[in-house]
């Protein structure tokens, strides 16, 4: 299992785009270095909006088309970098993955998984699929505390869920 | 034993060894899935089900393309070929609406449907859960929403923009004489609402255009074609196909009716069917025909049938066969469609990569279908004596076919023949400005829409053709 470590600014792009699709669920690639050996902590480099192709209930289903997929591998491949795996958002429901995240899930890729409701944005969750048991475990999530001079000090709790509740 | 390359996704490779790419012999698609399978057997969870099957997310492609779209598993390899597994991305919040048991007033009245292995508990829940668009609240129209709501299909959108006139109540069913004058759309929604109380009806009070389709179409699971021209049919066929949707197809003429199930993620096209349309001046309507009132009634009750057989994923769908029913001799005949290999708009090479102006396409007379902005910049042939005699002249381009321009051509036109437009558009991109023309003006648009599409700025079309040319400009130049 390896932690993922996130930028501030990544947070907030996920963020947006959750609210930018509420109440329907969006989702998203996140980009990482190709070829990191496996356990190292995977740090994501850009995240990426996907388009949400489920054909029905969008607010409680997403479907990233593997054309898409395929389109942006092979776009980064060209830049030594890969999808290290996916956003996605959960509106009016937690931060957890639910069974059917976990019956869909694929080994290796790291999941994030955010809250959203009406009002604000949620906490966001990182999971990663473990292969022998096929069971859903939380991965550290590593928001490096960065420091903007201009605005005071930003804490890594008001990144945790904009109501302040991790 | 066909040799073929296997490449594995990246969340994948950990169990095959860290390999990306793994030759496999296997002569058939699935074969070689299988085969890579036993080799790499921690594979086998990740690829298949406990039953054996491929797992619904589980994507393979077989040199690029989707095998869904090919025999599914039973794709035959070739030497070198390459299949690819690609996950497919999934997920979502747990508690989905359609999950809640069935409701009392629901078990009632579903009971029937119920009873039937085939429908059953889970196929009911199915059904509540589709979204069936219905162009036209017409003959066809009115049967296939009335059973579509009985049936308990959860959300059905209708299309249509006219009145109840008298003249309709022969056979659009949906309809009372009391409701004549009144608009459709506010009448069928009344009525199918009375049929079936959960049912949302969405209404959509416009005619299906280009500007509109792709968005109308969008949050449907199927589409029932139940329209009365050329123009709107081939644009709800395009749309389907460009959003991947099924499109259930009814047309009906005096005694006369077809029907058939387009969808070319599995089959063909309309367009495979019918490449072009018939001559407008040859196409009557309903209206100058006539139709035997229960006629659309027949054929629109087959387009229910077949929409719900998709919604519930049933029995052998009408993909690829066209069911031609004539009501003197009550007999029906199928005929069996093939998907054309050179189909503009859903073969490997189609040309066609969005809608186009289809009351243009089917040669609709302009004068009842008024320029708008989305359409094609034209040039009088006034205009174009006066550039071609200055400094700086349109490159003339001819798309007619070699005889016609043996009869007559302008001067400095060059001959490009539609149909070998999209491979000769490079003798264009030097041009600073191109005016296409043909005999009448209608081929010519065509052209020139396309050549707007693939990105060429400065294109207008020669307003009347040559026939225009001969009456204002040259009158030497013979008429044909």
């Amino acid at each position: 299992m390896r932690p993922v470590e996130l930028s501030g600014s990544q947070v907030r792009a996920i963020r947006a785009h959750a609210r930018a699709t509420y109440p329907d669920e969006c989702c998203g690639f996140l980009v990482v270095r190709a070829g990191e050996p496996d356990g190292a902590p995977r740090r994501v480099l850009a995240v990426e909006r996907a388009r949400n192709e489920f054909d029905g209930e969008r607010r409680r289903r997403f479907v990233i088309r593997p054309e898409e997929l395929l389109e942006v591998e092979g776009r980064l491949a060209g830049q030594e970098r890969a999808v290290g795996g996916f956003y996605h958002s959960h509106p009016d429901h937690p931060a957890v993955p639910s069974e059917f995240d976990r019956e869909h899930a694929w080994p290796w890729y790291s999941y994030l998984v955010l809250g959203i409701t009406e009002k604000a944005a949620g906490p966001l969750g990182a999971f990663e699929l473990d292969p022998d048991s096929g069971v859903f475990v939380p991965i550290p999530l590593v928001i490096p505390r960065t420091t903007d001079w201009s605005r005071g000090k930003r804490t890594p709790k008001s990144l945790l869920g904009e109501e302040g509740t991790p | 034993m066909t040799r073929t390359t296997v490449q594995i996704p990246t969340p994948l490779r950990a169990f095959a060894e860290g390999n990306a790419e793994v030759p496999v012999e296997g002569d058939t698609v699935d074969a070689v899935v299988r085969s890579l399978a036993s080799r790499y057997p921690k594979l086998q969870k990740h690829l298949f089900t406990p039953g054996g099957e491929l797992r619904n997310f589980v994507s393979v492609y077989l040199n690029d393309e989707d095998i869904r779209h090919l025999q599914r598993g039973a794709t035959p390899t070739r030497d070198g070929d390459v299949v690819a597994i690609v996950p497919a991305i999934a997920g979502g919040a747990s508690a989905a609406v359609s999950d809640a048991p069935l409701s009392r007033d629901q078990l009632v009245r579903y009971s029937r449907h119920l009873l039937l292995p085939e429908v059953g508990v889970a196929g009911q829940k199915k059904l509540l859960r589709s979204k069936v668009l219905v162009v036209g609240a017409g003959g066809l129209g009115s049967p296939t929403a009335l059973y579509l709501a009985a049936a308990g299909v959860g959300e059905i959108g209708i299309v249509d923009f006219d009145a109840v006139d008298v003249s309709n109540l022969q056979r659009q069913v949906l309809y009372t004489t009391q409701d004549v004058g009144r608009p459709k759309l506010e009448v069928a929604k009344a009525r199918l609402e009375g049929l079936n109380p959960a049912l949302k009806v969405n209404l959509h009070n416009a005619p299906l255009r280009s500007s509109n389709a792709m968005e109308i179409l969008r949050p449907y699971d199927v589409v029932v074609d139940g329209t009365d021209n050329f123009p709107t049919r081939y644009l709800v066929n395009d749309a389907c196909v460009l959003l991947g949707k099924p499109n259930v197809y009814g047309s009906i003429y005096r005694f006369e009716g077809q029907a058939s199930v387009f969808d070319a993620r599995r089959g063909p096209c309309y367009r495979c069917l019918y490449p072009e349309p018939p001559p407008a001046d040859l196409v009557p309507s309903c209206a100058e025909a006539g139709v035997f009132g229960i006629l659309p009634g027949i054929v629109g009750i087959m387009q229910a049938t077949e929409t719900v057989k998709l919604l519930l994923d049933l029995g052998e769908p009408l993909i690829g066969r066209l069911l031609l029913f004539d009501a003197l001799a009550m007999s029906f005949r199928e005929l069996q469609l093939r998907k054309n290999p050179d189909c503009v708009l859903c073969s490997p090479k189609a040309t066609q990569k969005g809608l186009i102006d289809y009351e243009q396409f089917c040669g609709v007379p302009t004068a009842s279908a008024p320029r708008n902005a989305a359409g094609v910049p034209e040039i009088t042939p006034e205009e174009l004596r006066d550039e071609l005699a200055s400094a700086d002249p349109p490159m003339l381009v001819d798309v007619r076919d070699p005889p016609e321009w043996e009869i007559a051509h302008l001067p400095t036109a060059t001959l490009i023949p539609r149909g070998e437009l999209p491979n000769r558009v490079s003798e264009l991109t030097r041009a600073r400005h191109v005016v296409v023309y043909c005999r009448s003006g209608q081929r010519s648009s065509q052209a020139s829409r396309l050549l707007l599409d693939l990105g060429f700025q400065n294109v207008r079309n020669l307003k009347g053709g040559l026939l225009a040319w001969a009456d204002h400009i040259d009158p030497s130049m013979p008429k044909y």
